[in-house]
């Protein structure tokens, strides 16, 4: 417990430099270029100690759970024993189908938290509102979970063969483009926009852990080489579902009308 | 007081949202693939506890006191029309929101240990903590040149699609001069900066803007202004493994 203390106060120091910057900036512009008085100084105050506390609690925790977690997974989804053979024939022997839970355990993941992601349920509201209907929220909803579930799954799988990452990310944004051309007008800023809402700041780290833990458990798999990239694959492939669905709905509505 | 205990309620539901998804998919991996119990359970549930606290105060916090000051700030620099003022502006509200991402604190560090076990950088404290700095100071400054170059470009009425063109062009030729090292650290460093604090201040900047400009669109304009900043840390990032690595 006093471990745990002496933990929180390196990191309250250091946290400390990480919000300075924020809180100097605003300051300086308010009162030497604005020259203007802050309307409630208690109440923005309050505002920057939560802020710091709750960055310091964050920190510790993500050291104590979610790194570790993502690390367990990733050991126990790569153990031998586990993926059916014996301890001895280990090493490099193994097909990637082999690590197949690998992939659930990815998709599981980046569909549960996409579907419960706040910041995409507001925003696929305000599109269903936006476009008079023609989109649904919650298939928009389901389009972008699937698209981050597929990201993971494929990015796991990536890890596992050991394929180089910028071909998958480069021939990536090519379909994009191509999707651009051909998709209803309406969606391609909230299909761009889709990529970012979906990695929030609890997914992040887990799935970095994950990265990481897979490639330093699969032999001949280099951490700074291979366990990177998750994040992106996840950004790029809502891109696609959503601009996917969007043509789909529009297919569909065109051919029930006829 | 009241009013504070709720909004605080509020902001721990919110968290508490967040990781139910993930608590669930761990669990179910655990009782029905693996069938075995998970090592050091209380440190887990006892880091769980922290994780949704933090996230809770962090968001709380942010709400009570940078969003509001930041909001109107972003808000009057907009309005107020002085081009200079606004682009110093628009660099320093960049570079200070993303130093401060938690996201962002969180993959710098892992990126640091990772670049220790392939022995670029020695693996000892100082040289860990001076590397993630490093990496997450370039990727404020990437921000925060993004917002200068996005602001501009919304001033100047410029069309956005010939930039982000462009961008990715410059992210496909840097990958094939990068190290390959950092590639995937690079194009991790996209997706991450546009989180928790980042998004809502970028977005007053821009509907401040779009609001004095006549015939803009606030949500095209705040769009345009994201979607700079997921694009410039890319090439940033790789721009500082070609130094380093």
């Amino acid at each position: 417990m006093g471990e745990l203390f002496l933990d929180l106060g390196n990191t309250l120091l250091s946290t400390l430099w990480d919000v300075l910057p924020i809180a100097l900036i605003l300051a300086v512009f308010q009162f030497v270029v604005l020259r203007r008085p802050v309307p409630d100084p208690a109440r923005i105050l309050w505002g920057f100690v939560f802020v710091l506390l709750g960055l310091v609690l964050f920190l510790e925790g993500l050291e104590l759970a979610l790194f570790p977690l993502g690390r367990t997974m990733a050991a126990q989804l790569c153990d031998p024993v586990f993926l059916g053979g014996s301890a001895d024939e280990a090493a490099g022997a193994l097909h990637w189908s082999a690590y197949r839970w690998v992939y659930v355990f990815g998709a599981a993941i980046g569909f549960s938290t996409t579907v419960a992601e706040p910041a995409l349920i507001a925003v696929s509201l305000k599109a269903e509102e936006v476009s008079g209907g023609a989109i649904d929220a919650f298939g928009l909803r389901i389009a972008v979970a699937i698209g981050v579930a597929l990201g993971i799954a494929l990015g796991t799988w990536r890890i596992v063969t050991g394929h180089p990452l910028h071909w998958f990310i480069i021939s990536g944004y090519v379909v994009v483009v191509i999707q651009t051309l051909f998709a209803p007008r309406l969606i391609v800023p909230l299909a761009y926009d889709s990529g970012g809402v979906t990695t929030s700041t609890v997914t992040v780290p887990m799935v970095t852990a994950l990265g990481l833990g897979l490639a330093s458990n699969i032999p001949g798999r280099d951490p700074l080489l291979d366990g990177f990239g998750l994040i992106a694959f996840a950004s790029l492939f809502p891109m696609m579902t959503v601009m996917a669905y969007a043509q789909l709905s529009e297919w569909f509505s065109a051919t029930r009308s006829n | 007081m009241r009013d504070e205990i709720q909004a605080l309620a509020r902001s721990l539901l919110g968290s508490l949202r967040d990781l139910t998804p993930i608590i669930l998919v761990v669990g179910i991996f655990q009782v029905v693939v693996f069938q075995q119990p998970l090592p050091r359970l209380g440190d887990l549930l006892l880091g769980t506890g922290l994780v949704l606290l933090g996230l809770s105060f962090f968001v709380h916090g942010l709400e009570l006191g940078l969003f509001p000051l930041g909001e109107a700030l972003a808000f009057n620099f907009a309005v107020r029309g002085n081009l200079w003022w606004l682009l110093v502006f628009a660099f320093s509200l960049g570079f200070g929101t993303t130093v401060a991402e938690p996201a962002l604190i969180a993959i710098a560090a892992e990126a640091a240990e990772a670049a220790a076990q392939a022995e670029i950088i020695a693996d000892e404290p100082a040289a860990l903590a001076g590397y993630a700095s490093a990496l997450r100071y370039t990727v404020a400054v990437s921000v925060g040149t993004a917002l200068v170059l996005g602001v501009y470009r919304i001033v100047r009425g410029w069309s956005i699609h010939w930039f982000i063109v462009a961008g990715y062009l410059l992210v496909v030729l840097m990958t094939a001069w990068a190290p390959p090292s950092i590639i995937g650290i690079a194009y991790d460093s996209g997706g991450v900066t546009t989180s928790t604090i980042t998004v809502p201040l970028v977005t007053a900047l821009g509907v401040g803007l779009a609001n004095s400009l006549e015939g803009r669109n606030p949500m095209v304009e705040g769009f345009g202004l994201i979607a700079f900043a997921s694009l410039t840390p890319m090439l940033f990032v790789m721009a500082f493994g070609i130094v380093v690595h």
